[in-house]
């Protein structure tokens, strides 16, 4: 029985390790190289139950990997507008924004999300995988503002705690008032007397929250917030791996960077016009961005649902009459909706919701079909 | 640890044949579906089909991976297990039983001999796994 997609052997000394690996080994979880990080793929209780368990109740997510970049300065907010696609300006204190670097074609850097902690101090949260590239790219577009840059990624530890328990959970261990807090908003706070940050903001589809506290602290509140789930019982919160983490953005249609992105498409092709602020001033990228919507766009990513037997797997064929069209960026089981879901790019004309399309299943072409994304949203 | 049933033959592809005259029962082994986790999928041949010894006669997969299935011994597929359509997960709760694959008459049943017995499959997974 040999793995011919993903390899999920014992790992390599030399990773990078978060504050919480010994947490994850004591607990049983699966180790396995991501992208340079010792990270847990599953726990005992699998993936499927890790999915579900954060839909239904709450999941419990380490992401200490994940970078972070500190911008402080008067001219803070003007130097991060000028290299993100969003608009900086419309954040007040307290609020988070989804945002991307761009290069001058309009394709994507990383994709990240920008805290406003003061209108001359900024926090960029990027991804584990591209956070030495992205602290490159962002050094070397800065000319001249009146910023000082710093690449803090070894200053916090960040855990994500998801799912419709999850207000209830982490109240218990803060006086902060978490009704209060809104979506996409943060605020400062003790966390079982821990000072760190706490973000009403995630990567699941699910109400939720991502808290940032000091790496030393970081095994304190692991166990602390799986205590007050009560995790030893059948609907107590679950610490969940990353293979869930994937199943559980990808029903969310949430992209991924080096999957749905990466420096050959655009923010556009990938659907995510909205947080592309044309007419917010100049920014890396604007030029071709704006010149790509102003030609239409030829191809762009679809969500699609499988219909007959098979699942779909990354970086597989897509053939509409005959023809290879395009290529899978995401596909896989769909834990929560039983259903084998994925993401392509497609050409504009073969990319609306209905088409039928087949994916070349290692050799087998299966029948699939355009949906509208994303896959799964949650009741309010 | 692992499950290792005594009276099985074992693969070095984490394939368990159990002998039943001249036919040859199929699946993989506990260590086998405990590293590709929740299993949600299982592609298996058509009765009728010939497989020679270390052929991949079908696929297993999980929610993140794909992992092909090879006939430990040659021979002619008699009989699938059906119902892994509909209850692919037998093979993580009960890979010994319920989650068996084929049925194969085999070719040659003096095949099974070159196979590992179960001490020697139990080293080979620790030595694998180390």
């Amino acid at each position: 029985m040999a793995c011919v997609v993903n390899d999920l052997t014992a790992t390599a000394p030399e990773l990078k390790r978060t504050p919480l690996n010994n947490a994850h080994r004591q607990m049983g979880g699966r180790m396995v190289d991501f992208g340079g990080w010792d990270m847990p793929v599953q726990y005992p209780a699998g993936t499927i139950e890790e999915h579900l368990r954060t839909r239904t109740r709450a999941g419990l997510f380490d992401v200490s990997h994940m970078g972070e970049i500190d911008v402080r300065g008067t001219e803070a907010i003007a130097f991060v507008n000028r290299i993100t696609s969003n608009d900086t300006t419309k954040l007040v204190d307290g609020q988070a924004q989804y945002s991307a670097l761009t290069t001058p074609e309009g394709t994507v850097i990383d994709d990240l999300v920008v805290y406003r902690l003061a209108a001359d101090h900024l926090l960029l949260v990027v991804n584990a995988s591209t956070t030495d590239k992205d602290w490159e790219w962002i050094k070397s577009n800065h000319s001249g503002e009146s910023v000082e840059l710093n690449n803090v990624s070894a200053d916090y530890c960040q855990m994500a705690l998801q799912g419709p328990d999850a207000q209830t959970i982490l109240q218990t261990l803060t006086d902060v008032p978490l009704s209060e807090l809104r979506y996409y908003h943060f605020t400062r706070g003790n966390i079982d007397g821990v000072a760190g940050i706490i973000s009403r903001t995630g990567y699941t589809g699910e109400d939720g929250f991502e808290v940032y506290a000091p790496p030393d602290r970081a095994e304190q509140l692991w166990n602390k917030i799986l205590d007050a789930g009560k995790t030893d019982t059948p609907t107590g919160v679950l610490p969940c791996g990353l293979a869930a983490r994937n199943t559980l953005r990808l029903e969310a249609g949430m992209a991924l960077y080096g999957n749905e992105l990466d420096e050959s498409t655009t923010l556009l092709e990938a659907n995510l016009g909205w947080i592309c602020k044309l007419d917010k001033g100049d920014f890396i990228g604007r030029e071709a961005l704006a010149r790509q919507k102003a030609e239409g766009l030829k191809r762009k990513l679809a969500g699609f649902e499988v219909i007959e037997r098979g699942i779909a797997r990354d970086h597989q064929d897509v053939v509409v009459a005959g023809e290879r069209v395009g290529t899978v960026t995401s596909g896989s089981p769909a834990p929560f909706l039983k259903k084998n879901i994925g993401f392509a790019y497609l050409p504009i004309e073969v990319a609306n919701v209905g088409q039928e399309i087949q994916i070349d299943v290692r050799g087998k072409l299966v029948g699939a079909q355009v949906v509208k994304a994303p896959f799964y949203k949650r009741a309010k | 640890m692992a499950n290792v049933p005594e009276d099985l033959h074992y693969s070095k592809d984490h394939e368990w044949v159990r002998v039943d005259g001249n036919e040859a029962i199929i699946g993989i082994t506990d260590y086998a579906q405990n590293s590709l986790g929740d299993v949600v999928y299982v592609e298996l041949p058509k009765a009728g089909e010939e497989f020679a010894a270390n052929e991949s006669f079908g696929s297993v997969e999980s929610v993140k991976a794909v992992s092909e299935v090879f006939t430990p011994v040659a021979g002619t597929v008699a009989k699938i297990n059906e119902a892994l359509a509909d209850e692919p997960e037998t093979v993580n709760s009960d890979p010994y039983g319920g989650g068996w694959m084929i049925r194969v008459k085999m070719s040659n049943s003096g095949e099974v001999d070159s196979l590992l017995t179960a001490a020697e499959y139990e080293d080979f997974t620790k030595a694998e796994s180390e």
